[in-house]
């Protein structure tokens, strides 16, 4: 029982997603400063946001519009990024969960701080929120669908296994699954549903913050914004962890491991970085056409070469 | 505003910047854009500019406050989440400048709201504003 908490509380869990999610927004930030050629931001500036949000600021509740659903959705958010956070760092750190299904798990768990979002900004009354709550949902309808193809041809590449755990096993056997065409395919299509998860440009319709001031956050303030700030660091760590346990045969932590593992994690994160610094925004209609049409074509692609092999 | 060492000196390392801008010529918004490009970087000590008010810790404003803009910064300054620091950039928010003797001028900024830094000039340089937010750091 002890062990379990310890596993949900600290390691790997919240507290480590914590951190090392803020540390993960401190080098995006700073990879972006310097890709203006600019100094950039501390080491711990990311701690200051979040503990000044949390600590020091009123929160101001929306005088129109539901306050519970207002204060409730942040913290749904925060759940769902944890412990999908937490299914994907068990098999990583050879912790055998004990479910067979935790892929299609973390695929709904992933979907819940989108969600939570979207809520939150509906519940503000705000009228700039709402379009970013309809902006976001349009998103989300456009890759989640990718997105599951992408779990569809993995399930397919790991022999029809639909565990984390055995999935990381196939590609110890047979190599990584980036080697092959069909997995660059599959990883290319990740590295954008990822940017649009994250809301991150060119896909950051939904928080435009010179278009629509912040769009879906726009009436957060205070504490509550300090656990928006937190799921997002969190999301931060986790998706680049999911892409490098599905393509790249996952982590270890023995010995000069550690430092490809590290490795492997901050060159996700720096090819989301740039691809977020090299890139205008595009409207909605365009992301849902480059969804629906071009990486869903590509899916389908990497699919067809599975099958025979490739 | 904030007696204990902690929360202040977190507040001071990670400041988030609104922008205000009454009747200005747009000089003084200029040299506010300027301290966030890479020549001055502002980022360096935590600072960001955000779209939203209630994401804000220090108010800028700019530019003379007339009749009508009177309104408009009393609401903002009353959405903004306390503590917030106000900051008057600009010989129009300092002391009202050439509009002072205008007949639709509201009066200087610290007629209205309460004002924690000045940044006199017209406009000041971006080293000025720098200074300023240093001053005003120093100050608590």
């Amino acid at each position: 029982m002890l062990k379990e908490l310890f596993h949900f509380l600290i390691y790997p869990g919240f507290l480590f997603l914590a951190i090392a999610g803020g540390f993960l927004s401190w080098f995006d930030r700073k990879v972006t400063a310097m890709l203006q050629f600019r100094k950039g931001p501390p080491v711990l500036q990311p701690f200051f946001d979040f503990l000044k949000l949390l600590l020091v600021k009123e929160t101001i509740l929306p005088a129109k519009g539901s306050r519970i659903t207002f204060l409730l959705a942040p913290v749904f958010s925060l759940f769902g990024a944890t412990v999908a956070g937490i299914l994907i760092f068990l098999p990583l750190l050879n912790i055998k969960t004990g479910f067979a299904g935790d892929l299609i798990v973390i695929f709904y768990l992933l979907a819940i701080p989108s969600l939570a979002f979207m809520i939150g900004a509906m519940a503000s009354g705000n009228p700039l929120a709402s379009v970013g709550a309809s902006r976001e949902m349009k998103l989300m309808m456009s890759y989640e669908l990718t997105f599951l193809l992408v779990i569809a041809g993995i399930i397919m590449k790991a022999n029809m296994n639909i565990g984390l755990y055995d999935i990381l096993n196939t590609q110890k056997e047979t190599g990584a699954f980036i080697g092959s065409i069909s997995g660059v395919l599959l990883f290319i299509a990740t590295v954008f549903c990822v940017q649009a998860q994250l809301g991150l440009v060119p896909f950051d319709m939904a928080e435009a913050e010179t278009e629509i001031n912040h769009g879906s956050f726009i009436e957060y303030s205070g504490s509550v914004y300090a656990i928006v700030k937190l799921t997002k660091y969190i999301m931060l760590f986790i998706l680049p962890a999911f892409v490098v346990t599905v393509f790249m045969g996952g982590l270890s932590w023995e010995g000069i491991n550690i430092l490809w593992s590290v490795l492997k994690i901050l060159s996700v994160v720096l090819l989301i970085t740039l691809i977020r610094n090299t890139n205008p925004r595009v409207k909605i209609k365009q992301a849902m056409r480059y969804f629906f049409i071009w990486m869903n074509l590509l899916v389908i692609i990497a699919i067809i070469l599975i099958i025979f092999g490739l | 505003m904030l007696k204990l060492g902690f929360k202040s000196y977190i507040f001071k390392k990670s400041l988030w910047l609104f922008h205000f801008g009454g009747a200005s010529c747009n000089n003084c918004d200029i040299e506010i854009l300027d301290c966030l490009t890479p020549r001055y970087d502002v980022e360096r000590f935590g600072m960001l500019l955000v779209g939203s008010v209630r994401h804000a810790d220090v108010l800028l404003i700019s530019g003379s406050i007339n009749q009508k803009d009177k309104v408009r910064l009393l609401e903002i300054y009353k959405q903004a989440p306390k503590p917030i620091l106000v900051v008057a950039i600009g010989a129009c928010s300092c002391t009202g400048g050439i509009f002072a003797e205008g007949n639709v001028f509201a009066g200087p900024v610290d007629k209205i709201i309460p004002v924690d830094a000045y940044i006199p000039g017209c406009p000041p340089k971006p080293e000025a504003i720098l200074a300023g937010i240093f001053k005003l750091l120093k100050k608590k």
